[in-house]
């Protein structure tokens, strides 16, 4: 536990004294979900119901912007590992799982408190989720951040270059997240985008946010949260296997 | 009788086609200071990463203390303090920071950690920069907060690969210094890998590798006292061995 403690503190205590990543979590909120909403909102109205797109779209924002936090974060492996600070925590006794976990948690308290700024935003949405609501998709944040970490952990540790990193982000994770039903639904999609868009662990997460934030009734939330939550054991647990591999280069 | 702190046998690595361990096997007394000389590119690290458990050998074993670094990892990094080449220290967290966040990977906490942690600062004169992020210390100071974490579980046995790498000759001899003093005082066996003659001649033995070999190993004088040529040096012995000079 105090190996967790302390990899956890580590990512919080260097993210708050990295002023640009502050502005960063601050301002990509607000650019996401406003500005990238407020111009595809035409194009997209008559697909996403009578809400209006901004509503459609803010439980999607927020489910990227704890896509983005929980990856990039977790992008810092890679440096570690480049800088030497991870051989230390490698050569020392701190169990595997509790490095995973440790990474994995730092990760995802940053993703929840991006994700928190992103929710002082819901005033200014037209939305009027109930405190319970609000509750009940922080936990899912949660999950979906430890989920995502986890995913991150799973990339980044093969890799040796944040190149190859970013370049796994474009091919993979954006249209994960494009295929999430973050910035459309997946009725009038064509046949194949359907089933990607099934199949994707991301989608079930954005059913919930969307659920809890708009008020729009998932079709199965208990199947959702259980799927969500499979997807965080099984990233953590490739993640730790990985992780506890004996490396032979 | 002495106990053996690292066992080394047949020890082989392999970097694709590349062999860079043929072979290895030595052994180091528990309260010895072992270095393992040799040029860049001999292995030295390799065998340093094995040694710290980062790598697995292609075959062959390490044992420290009797663990099997192989087959038991998380017991063999218990009684090891590993000192790398690159820092290995978060340049964005406080030196102090660096030490409990070490601490606490090797499960320390409360007066114990705290106890250690003062020792540490005070042993190696960090105590004035204790709330000074790593990133803003020079060279020097950052190479005696790496020395500091590597103690501060008060490992049985130190590996320190190229532990002088960046340092001007004063902080060089310094370093020495506490090497020599943590072997006499405190019993720690010490092994270091190097490629500086004068680092190699303050040991209790030295290891020349050469090309993934151990082509000479033994006390610094005995090495230089078997060679037959008018008196000869420790780099008269590399060379006689190797048939190079270390810079080459």
């Amino acid at each position: 536990m105090l190996a967790v403690y302390s990899l956890w503190r580590r990512d919080v205590v260097r993210f708050l004294r990295q002023p640009s990543r502050v502005v960063g979590a601050l301002l990509t909120p607000v650019i996401f979900w406003f500005v990238i909403g407020s111009g595809l909102g035409t194009s997209f109205q008559s697909a996403t119901g009578d809400g209006g797109f901004l509503p459609y779209y803010f439980p999607g924002s927020l489910a990227l912007i704890v896509l983005f936090t929980a990856i990039f974060s977790t992008i810092s492996i890679i440096e570690d590992r480049q800088e030497g600070f991870l051989q230390g925590v490698l050569a020392s006794p701190a169990p595997r799982a509790a490095i995973v976990f440790g990474k994995a948690l730092g990760s995802t308290t940053l993703a929840v408190l991006n994700g928190l700024v992103f929710l002082l935003l819901l005033p200014f949405s037209g939305l009027t989720p109930g405190p319970g609501d609000i509750v009940a998709a922080i936990l899912c944040v949660t999950m979906l951040g430890l989920a995502l970490s986890g995913l991150g952990i799973m990339i980044a540790w093969p890799l040796r270059s944040t190149q190859g990193f970013h370049a796994i982000m474009n091919v993979a994770l954006v249209p994960m997240w494009l295929l999430s039903g973050a910035l459309f639904p997946a009725t009038g999609a064509s046949g194949w985008v359907q089933v990607l868009m099934r199949l994707n662990p991301l989608t079930p997460a954005v059913e919930i946010l969307r659920a809890f934030l708009t008020g729009v009734p998932a079709a199965n939330l208990p199947a959702a949260a259980g799927t969500v939550a499979l997807f965080a054991l099984v990233t953590l647990s490739i993640s730790t296997l990985l992780v506890s591999r004996p490396v032979l280069d | 009788m002495t106990r053996t702190a690292l066992e080394v046998a047949d020890l082989k690595h392999r970097y694709g086609e590349r062999e860079s361990l043929r072979g290895l096997s030595f052994s180091v007394a528990s309260g010895d200071l072992f270095a393992m000389l040799g040029p860049n590119g001999g292995g030295k690290t390799t065998l340093f990463r094995i040694i710290s458990t980062l790598i697995a050998p292609t075959s062959g074993t390490v044992e420290v203390f009797g663990i099997d670094v192989g087959t038991h990892p998380a017991e063999a990094r218990k009684q090891l303090g590993v000192v790398f080449q690159s820092p290995a220290i978060d340049p964005w967290l406080t030196v102090l920071e660096n030490l409990r966040h070490h601490g606490y990977l090797y499960g320390l906490s409360g007066a114990p950690l705290a106890r250690g942690i003062e020792r540490a600062l005070e042993r190696f004169g960090l105590t004035p920069r204790a709330g000074d992020r790593v990133g803003t210390l020079s060279g020097g100071l950052r190479r005696r907060v790496e020395l500091a974490k590597a103690l501060l579980p008060e490992p049985p046995l130190l590996v320190l690969d190229e532990p002088s790498s960046g340092l001007d000759p004063a902080a060089r001899r310094e370093l020495l210094q506490e090497l020599r003093r943590l072997r006499d005082d405190e019993g720690t066996t010490i092994v270091l890998t190097t490629h500086l003659m004068e680092e190699a001649a303050v040991s209790d033995r030295v290891g020349i590798l050469h090309e993934g070999r151990l082509v000479a190993i033994g006390a610094p004088g005995d090495l230089v006292a078997n060679l037959p040529a008018h008196a000869p040096t420790l780099e008269d012995v590399f060379t006689h061995h190797t048939g190079t000079g270390l810079s080459s």
